[in-house]
């Protein structure tokens, strides 16, 4: 064997030990979240998904997650920073990602960034949300069954589709069992404020609102309605995850976001390169949203109500928007027999009838 | 609109304002001696998080609230080494504990954020609490809402009926005028600066004890930059801390009083969100308009090192 074999055999070599090295190796897959992952929440939620997802597919990666990162010019530097740490793929999870993690998309086309709640995607960029407002109607069945004052109170953080939605498919499944019922909305502008959070809950109480409901990011609400639970028999539901510890008799249920199932699909996918660049808007039907489980307080015969309506969402035949959808001042917005298109829902900015209190226009 | 309503809102008034007073009147002191301690945000966040944690393992709100106390005390401690000894900058030590505080207390306080702590039983004051409207909202509350109305007169009487009240707001206006007669410019500064610290802890304590009985990272959100506010804008005086609180307290818990009585009110949520800190500056601002009150109170000295042998 001349020098020069011997050196195309080393480098055969290299190359083969390489080639084996990256197969065996873990790919690595990072994750950015807008609030520390904490107990409960809307991060804690897509914490138990990654983690759920490298159990499942343990050994073939490793994830890395980033807390607590403010959206906007450090979201940029951040997500770059996984992207240049050699992770394939990375999932940005709050809104206000959206325009950094498409700047960075577009530099390192060998990455796949996935976007949750977005609307902007891309060749390497997909977007992934859950339909809240499915969980928010069987909530909503469930409150207008159980209230005694008709009032139900919401707490919520600021008035964007994505919100209103949820008030909205509240009122609905309200007013589909009870035509008396009204939801009361106090927006405390912030997503996380516990003291603002609880004054809002409280104040809806003193009000007379018996159901108590949250769109921000804290437990606060409903541990405020478990402290009034005694004195005015106020009832709970929890938002992003279930809250039963911090409201053992007053919780109801809730609706509550499971990631895990989507994080391991999609992962899977593009490892196989097999993702083709779809949106995922998922709800019950792909079990990315569950409601809490139903304490011993809700009737037995109204569980199975809700059992029952959650599977005709599943299966399709029931749509929290199905029209007539009338709005607060009377204009129909979706005729009967036809539901309201994707597009039009993450559009919503006006109130269904059922909402008493008048839309914050600005 | 009923007097249980009405009650109601009072109640919510005075427990909103409690903690901003509370930090407020020992910022007060602080600065009165001349020192700026922009580290109220931070001191809170670690008061409230040492409270939390030692009422939680031991079942105890009292203990809890000298945990935070102590806390407090510690985190000005670092402040006083930091711009009184080693006179560093002021503005930028107060900054630096803000920042400091609340990344602290984040990381102490990770093993308590799935904990919930039981809510402490209001202390009804006999005879007082029977009293119709009034009753229910003022004397029917936590423990340290009757020590903030305490904590208001002890200021003020130390502050202008003491003598040690005079020296400490003789170095607060002239730190050199007060040395070359022979006080401890240093000295008094740092109880001071304690003072100060043990007030913002035990305001964190209320925090994360009573008023929302759970600890997360970054729940005091902001109230130790709304207490720093108050002082100035109240010109340094405690009556109008206290003033300058309740409006406070009371615009926020009005709007959604407004906002969760289901009425049709066209305004923007934002807009209403405002109101507080907008109405409490403009109130506070008529109020204390006077230039030369406002040159009498405000202490002269506030924010300069002092160096004791120059």
């Amino acid at each position: 064997m001349n020098t020069r074999n011997l050196a195309l055999a080393a480098l055969a070599g290299a190359v083969l030990c390489s080639t084996a090295l990256t197969a065996a190796e873990p790919v690595k897959i990072g994750f950015v979240y807008v609030s520390p992952v904490g107990d409960a929440g809307w991060t804690y939620q897509h914490d138990l998904g990654r983690k759920q997802m490298e159990a499942a597919m343990k050994g073939a990666v490793t994830t890395k997650f980033i807390e607590n990162v403010p959206e906007g010019a450090d979201a940029e530097r951040i997500i770059r920073q996984l992207a240049q740490d050699g992770n394939q793929i990375i999932f940005t999870t709050s809104f206000g990602y959206m325009n950094p993690t498409e700047k960075v998309s577009k530099a390192f086309p060998n990455v796949t960034f996935f976007h949750a709640t977005g609307y902007k995607s891309g060749k390497n960029m997909g977007i992934y949300n859950a339909r809240f407002y499915e969980g928010r109607y069987l909530n909503g069945v469930i409150a207008g069954k159980m209230t005694k004052s008709n009032v139900a109170g919401y707490v919520a953080a600021f008035p964007i589709p994505e919100v209103v939605m949820g008030i909205n498919a509240f009122a609905r499944g309200m007013k589909s069992v009870n035509p008396k019922a009204e939801v009361r909305v106090i927006w405390v502008n912030s997503w996380f404020d516990p003291g603002k959070e609880r004054e809002a809950a409280m104040t809806l109480i003193a009000q007379g609102a018996d159901m108590i409901t949250h769109h921000t990011d804290s437990t606060a609400v409903v541990q405020a309605a478990e402290e009034k639970h005694k004195e005015k028999g106020t009832w709970a539901f929890s938002y992003h995850s279930d809250m039963a510890k911090y409201g053992p008799t007053a919780q109801l249920s809730g609706t509550t976001h499971v990631w895990g199932d989507f994080y391991e699909r999609t992962v899977k996918e593009v490892l196989a390169k097999k993702w083709t660049g779809t949106n995922v808007w998922g709800g019950i039907k792909e079990g990315m949203i569950k409601i809490a489980p139903m304490s011993k307080s809700v009737p037995a015969d109204l569980q199975k109500q809700i059992v029952k309506l959650e599977g005709e969402i599943k299966a399709g035949k029931l749509h929290p928007f199905a029209g007539p959808v009338v709005d607060q001042e009377g204009k129909e917005r979706v005729a009967k027999g036809s539901n309201m298109s994707d597009s039009d829902m993450n559009a919503m900015n006006y109130y269904v009838q059922g909402v008493a209190s008048a839309f914050p226009k600005n | 609109m009923g007097t249980a309503f009405i009650s109601s809102i009072l109640f919510a008034t005075v427990v909103a304002g409690t903690p901003l007073i509370i930090v407020a009147l020992g910022e007060l002191v602080t600065e009165k001696a001349g020192v700026l301690n922009l580290g109220a945000e931070g001191t809170m966040s670690v008061g409230a998080v040492a409270a939390f944690a030692v009422a939680h393992s031991t079942g105890n709100p009292f203990l809890g609230i000298l945990a935070g106390m102590g806390a407090g005390i510690l985190m000005s401690l670092l402040f006083g080494i930091s711009a009184l000894t080693l006179m560093a900058n002021q503005v930028a030590s107060g900054l630096a504990l803000s920042i400091f505080g609340v990344g602290l207390s984040a990381f102490i306080g990770k093993p308590y954020e799935s904990v919930a702590l039981a809510s402490v039983t209001p202390i009804s004051i006999p005879l007082l609490s029977q009293i119709p409207v009034l009753g229910p909202a003022l004397f029917q509350q936590q423990g340290l809402v009757y020590f903030s109305w305490v904590l208001l007169v002890a200021v003020a009487w130390f502050l202008y009926r003491t003598k040690a009240g005079l020296v400490l707001r003789a170095v607060g206006e002239s730190p050199v005028s007060a040395h070359s007669i022979g006080y401890g410019v240093v000295r008094i500064r740092y109880q001071a600066v304690l003072f100060g610290g043990a007030m913002a802890g035990i305001g964190g304590a209320f925090m994360s004890v009573f008023y929302t009985p759970m600890w997360v990272e970054g729940m005091v959100a902001g109230r130790g930059w709304i207490a720093l506010s108050l002082v100035v804008f109240a010109t340094w005086r405690p009556a109008r801390v206290m003033i300058g609180a309740y409006l406070f307290g009371g615009c926020m818990i009005a709007q959604m009083f407004v906002q969760g009585s289901g009425a049709r009110i066209n305004i923007p949520a934002q807009f209403l969100s405002a109101i507080p800190y907008a109405a409490t500056v403009l109130v506070l601002v008529l109020i204390s308009r006077n230039r030369s009150t406002i040159r009498l109170n405000s202490p002269a000295s506030l924010g300069q090192t002092f160096l004791p042998d120059a």
